[in-house]
């Protein structure tokens, strides 16, 4: 390896001017990519991995101060360059990937335009070559019917394809260098699983691609190598593999922990601590099991730590304390049904008048106590299924019996004094919660009965206590929480009226990865504790795969599967469940670099 | 274009019930006011018509049939675009109309022109550039909350009385346009000005300006192939609003100005209580302002392939 | 003339928190003191109506600080009680429009369906021509005056509020809040008054005070015409009137009524646009 790095990048920072002072965004990063590689960039939200992204563009921004001791790509110094410089550079040596396509290709202009743009702009392309190398690009970025599509404007693609359409607009230059942003966060895992391995493929034909992402899972099925950022510093970076296999710091060992596997045995999930970055020390230490009074005074240095690898930690590499595993009962699952779906079905007409069959004759039981996972991809039905359930829509036919009694059949008014007993946990908590209502008033109005304002108070706080939470946060609002404190407020309003089932829907999916371990270990403990029944609906069968009993699995409005999770997940009987499980990516470390990409027949691109 | 033939079939029958709920607005009025008609035809409760005079109107006008059938055949005139005569000026009211139109469409396709141009200009200097944003914002506020008649009497003071560059009053020539004009534009495109600026910041603030920018293109490049189609959609949903108010201007700046104009035959109309020439002038915005929204709505799908699809 | 929820003088861009505070102040205290002086124009000034035709047409001297006018009448004391027939025109019909939206927009969104229906075609009807025709109508109808006036305005601008309330009565209905209060098995009457109505009032409440503004302007543009408060009323739009007719001998004589609505309109505007950010604030954290 005597040829030096496209990328060389050492002491970078960036920070924000903003009206409560400094932010420092990104703190003393060094990187460094060859062509040909995977470099990926992990982290948190807020972990500063996309301000990286955009400092090497030249977009951190408009009050962003960047500074760094080497800034160096092709051997040229980019804190030297001017704006005109940058744009020669941008597009045509960097091609830049965001997540969410349909916000990340100008709606108003055919995706062609988009992606002959950058050829415009640089020159690349005669007028009348243009539309055959913009059609070429498309076809190469494995988008079908690339003569159709590049007419068709962004809404017009399914996911999928925008993503295609995008990554096909940053590589049409032929950049050395690929900055890929989350670029499969938005999508399902079938999908994330092709344009993955189309990512791979650019490397593989000697684009080096910087990879940012907040999933290891996605991380392990890219990158050669992997640093992983938290509060702006670089904690660890290494090899993937070895990385992976054995994390050194202990952030990295907490977010891989998080990770709910979709195979193995399930496991208890440790509750990590939480708290925001620490000011000064080492960052981490407010949640490290590991830390101690030195942490806490002084910034760890970067240290070597084997070979080509580098950690900010004193204790790297001690194993940590064990997490205190919660009671270890099993839950208590009775025979009986809470909740009986007996065929139900639901059609809705489309806009262009045609019927759409959303749920089609699903069938299913949830026992008390149990917890049932309803897997499947957008559109697959399981969110109808779950406001059917809920008795918020009517099947057009079937029927739900809750507890042995007619469920969905009644009116509303005879329904609503046993609404109680089944209670929701959404995605997005914050808008279920009335935005002038205090944490103390939303969870006080499902405490049900009439009692004095002090005795609801002492009601409420003690169920944020059992949901984890202080009574510090009665009088705060919604707004003013983090995701994960949202979300545990929202368990906590749906475990006030001591209901038989909650229903959960994708309740962890906008949460980061150790935030979304604590709320399934604390799903879990609930389940245990107070022996309430879960509908857990996900697109994400590790998390069902940690959480559920029996799983179902829905496609296209029907269920294609039924059983128990292990059995599920180690033996599926539909060709459907073994695809989702294939494309699921993995962290199984040593087989990552040159693992063929699982077989994806594109006739089922959606 | 079978989609496009639905929504305009559909644009035209809701046109067509608010006109007839425009004329029906109009003809309760008349019905609603306090008194006898005749004698207000025949010019208000002061005048002392005899009863001759006022019989002879009931006939003419047929103000002796029941109301249910004066309605029939008043929406029966309308169809045949018989407005029916003036009370006060002895007219046919689409003659008066006729000839007032056009001092009128002159005023308000002037202000319209102007208040577009001085907004789109000043958003586009403005837009990203906080110093000069905050003054512009200033400006925008007070023309804003200026009153347009005031802005016209000062405006007179400054340079007819003052400066002399202009005339005092009348309409003859394109001098006399200048002031009614701006007096006209000024709120219009404070209003405008704000609309097209922030249309253009949330569009260079969205991530497809960021992919832009990753490409390479230059800032003047995003500007005019991205975010400036992007800031026109808000700016042609203001468009309607926009009408209405340079309609409901020219009325004040034709008095401020005392220049001929439906705005002037309107208010003396209203004084007057003329009710047939109310209600042409009623008819008539309703049906401009209804065809006019119909036009924007195509533009605006022409603007946005999402709204297109929405419609099919 | 404005409807509420287009844009007009609603779409003064959102003031800076902080740095605009001491502005907000200012107009906070600008429009109080017209409130009293509507209330109370006699602790102000004196003799709006005393005649001295030796002192015509005069600006701005020792005992008439604003000058007189064509009568030799003092204008500080019209303009201290004008503010009464102004404001009474422009926060009256904000009120009166802002309370028939609000039943008309409620009705529409919560309405049965054929009910609903029909209040929101007839707001299309109102709204498919200039809001100033609407209130030209009714003023024809019912003659000029201060009341009419009143009326006038409020018929023009109601129907924008209706479609307002009931555009936001339809996003709250269809809330996630609203869904999760309905799960809990709230009773719908319990539903429209803890989360329904508030949530579509706090909006509208800080929607009409910036639709004062609006008012004012409609209300002066009336008065202009010689279609609001008659004289000698000493109303704003209606002294702007008689000034137009003074141009050449004084000038002052128009500015300081036109001065004294652009400040009243600016100073309302500012207030609703504090309230409006310290309540998207709070709903932000």
């Amino acid at each position: 390896m005597t040829e030096p790095p496209l990328l060389e990048v050492a002491g970078l920072s960036v920070d924000f001017a903003t009206r409560r002072g400094v932010v420092r965004a990104v703190r003393d990063v060094d990187l460094s990519l060859r062509a040909g590689e995977c470099l990926a960039v992990v982290g948190e939200s807020g972990s500063g991995k996309s301000v990286t992204a955009r400092a090497l563009l030249g977009l951190a921004g408009a009050g962003a101060r960047v500074r760094a001791r080497t800034l160096s790509f092709e051997g040229r110094d980019l804190r030297r360059l001017s704006g005109r410089e940058w744009r020669r550079l941008r597009g045509r040596r960097i091609g830049y990937v965001l997540q969410d396509a349909l916000t990340s290709l100008d709606p108003l202009r055919r995706v062609g335009h988009e992606v002959a743009e950058a050829l415009e702009v640089h020159g690349l392309a005669g007028r009348d070559d243009l539309d055959d190398q913009v059609i070429g690009l498309l076809a190469e970025a494995g988008v079908p019917d690339p003569d159709v599509r590049f007419l068709q404007y962004p809404h017009e693609l399914s996911g999928g394809l925008r993503q295609r359409a995008l990554i096909a607009s940053a590589i049409a230059a032929r950049p050395s260098l690929l900055i890929a942003d989350e670029p499969t966060t938005a999508l399902d895992v079938t999908v994330q699983a092709q344009v993955l391995d189309l990512l791979r493929a650019r490397a593989r034909a000697g684009t080096a691609v910087l990879l940012i992402s907040h999933d290891l899972a996605v991380v392990a099925r890219l990158a050669d190598h992997v640093a992983v950022l938290y509060a702006g510093l670089v904690v660890e970076r290494g090899p993937a593999d070895a990385l992976l296999r054995a994390p050194a710091h202990p952030y990295t060992a907490d977010l891989l922990a998080a990770v709910p596997a979709v195979d193995g045995p399930a496991r208890e999930l440790p509750l990590a601590r939480t708290g925001p970055p620490a000011a000064g020390g080492c960052p981490y230490a407010p949640r490290c099991a590991l830390a101690d009074d030195r942490c806490r005074a002084e910034p760890p240095p970067p240290v070597p730590y084997g070979p080509g690898r580098e950690v900010r930690c004193f204790h790297a590499g001690r194993e940590r304390p064990a997490p205190a595993s919660g009671a270890a009962a099993p839950p208590r699952v009775k025979d009986h049904a809470v909740v009986s779906v007996r065929g139900i079905t639901k059609r809705y007409r489309s806009p262009g008048g045609s019927w759409r069959t959303a749920v089609d004759d699903v069938s299913f039981d949830l026992r008390a106590g149990e917890a049932l996972g309803l897997v499947g991809e957008s559109g697959s039905g399981k969110s109808t299924t779950a406001r059917i359930v809920l008795a918020e829509i009517a099947p057009d036919a079937g029927t739900v019996l809750l507890d042995g009694e007619a469920w969905s059949a009644p009116r509303e008014r005879a329904r609503r004094a046993r609404r109680s007993r089944i209670q929701l946990v959404d995605q997005d908590p914050l808008s279920s919660f009335d935005p002038r209502f205090t944490v103390e008033r939303v969870v006080g109005e499902a405490v049900p009965g009439r009692m004095p304002r002090r005795l609801r108070r002492d009601r409420v706080a003690g169920l944020l206590a059992e949901v984890g939470l202080d009574d510090a946060l009665l009088d705060r609002r919604p707004a003013q929480l983090s995701g994960g404190q949202r979300q545990r407020v929202a368990i906590a309003r749906a475990l006030a009226p001591g209901p038989e089932v909650i229903v959960c829907d994708e309740p962890v999916s906008a949460l980061d990865v150790t935030v979304q371990a604590q709320i399934l270990a604390l799903l879990a403990r609930l389940r245990r504790e107070a022996g309430v029944a879960l509908l857990f609906i996900s697109h994400d069968l590790g998390v069902v795969r940690q959480v559920c009993d029996r799983v179902a699995v829905m496609k296209d409005g029907a269920l294609v599967e039924t059983g128990d999770v292990a059995d599920v997940f180690r033996a599926p009987r539909a060709a459907y469940t073994a695809e989702l499980l294939a494309a699921v990516p993995r962290i199984d470390v040593g087989r990552t670099a040159g693992r063929a990409a699982p077989a994806m027949n594109l006739e089922g691109l959606p | 274009m079978a989609p496009l033939a639905l929504r305009l079939t559909r644009r035209l029958a809701l046109t067509l019930f608010v006109l007839w709920g425009a004329a029906t607005l109009a003809f309760a009025g008349m019905r609603l006011v306090p008194g006898d008609p005749a004698r207000i035809i025949a010019g208000g409760v002061q005048a002392n018509a005899t009863p001759e005079v006022l019989d002879a109107i009931r006939d003419q006008y047929g103000l002796r049939e029941p109301v249910g059938v004066q309605y029939v055949l008043f929406l029966g005139r309308l169809l045949r675009a018989d407005l029916g005569g003036s009370y006060q000026l002895g007219r046919p009211v689409s003659s008066v109309i006729g000839e007032q139109l056009g001092p009128t469409l002159s005023l308000a396709a002037g202000a319209a022109v102007l208040g577009f141009c001085l907004a789109v200009a000043l958003a586009l200097l403005t837009a990203g550039r906080p110093r000069v944003r905050a003054i512009s914002r200033v400006l925008e506020f007070c023309s804003i909350s200026t009153p347009n008649f005031w802005i016209g009497i000062l405006l007179l003071a400054a340079f007819s009385f003052r400066l002399r560059w202009f005339p005092v009053l009348g309409d003859e020539g394109a001098a006399a346009l200048v002031l009614p004009c701006a007096a006209l534009a000024l709120p219009i495109a404070g209003v405008l000005a704000q609309v097209t600026r922030e249309g253009l910041e949330r569009a260079l603030d969205q991530p497809f300006a960021l992919t832009a920018r990753s490409r390479g293109a230059t800032e003047n490049r995003i500007r005019a192939r991205h975010a400036l189609r992007h800031a026109a959609l808000p700016v042609l949903t203001l468009s309607g609003w926009v009408l209405g108010e340079l309609l409901a201007g020219t009325v004040v700046v034709e008095t401020v100005f005392a220049r001929q104009g439906l705005g002037h035959v309107v208010v003396a109309a209203v004084r007057g209580r003329d009710f047939p020439v109310v209600t042409g002038v009623v008819v008539l915005s309703a049906l401009t302002f209804s065809l006019i929204n119909i036009g924007l709505d195509l533009l605006y799908g022409l603007v946005d392939p999402r709204v297109r699809e929405a419609a099919a | 003339m404005t409807a509420p929820g287009s844009y007009g003088v609603a779409a003064l861009p959102r003031l800076r928190v902080g740095a605009a505070q001491a502005g907000v102040a200012l107009a906070a205290a600008f429009f109080a003191l017209v409130c009293l002086a509507a209330l109370a124009p006699g602790l102000f000034a004196h003799g709006p109506d005393q005649v001295n035709p030796a002192l015509a047409l005069r600006g701005p001297m020792a005992g008439h600080p604003l000058g007189t006018d064509q009568l030799g009448r003092d204008v500080l004391a019209r303009l201290v009680f004008g503010a009464r027939p102004s404001l009474l025109v422009g926060v009256g019909s904000t009120l009166l429009a802002g309370l028939a939206g609000s039943a008309w927009g409620l009705l529409a969104a919560l309405g049965g369906r054929l009910v609903g229906e029909a209040a929101m075609r007839l707001a299309d009807v109102l709204l498919s021509f200039p809001a100033i025709l609407m209130a030209l109508l009714v003023v024809a109808v019912l003659g000029p005056g201060t009341r009419n006036a009143v009326l006038a305005i409020t018929v023009a601008l109601a129907p924008g509020f209706a479609r307002v309330v009931r555009a936001q009565a339809l996003v709250v209905r269809g809330s996630a809040y609203v869904r999760a209060a309905v799960n809990l098995g709230l009773t719908p009457a319990r539903i429209l008054l803890r989360h329904i109505a508030p949530n579509v009032v706090a909006p509208l409440l800080i929607l009409a005070t910036i639709n004062v503004g609006t008012a004012l302007i409609a209300g002066a543009s009336l008065s202009f015409l010689g279609l609001g408060p008659q004289p000698p009323a000493p109303e704003w739009g209606a002294m702007l009137a008689q000034a137009r007719d003074y141009l050449d001998a004084s000038w002052t004589l128009a500015l300081f009524p036109g001065a004294a609505i652009t400040l009243t309109v600016m100073s309302a505007t500012v207030v609703g646009r504090a309230l409006q950010a310290r309540y998207e604030g709070r709903e932000a954290g």
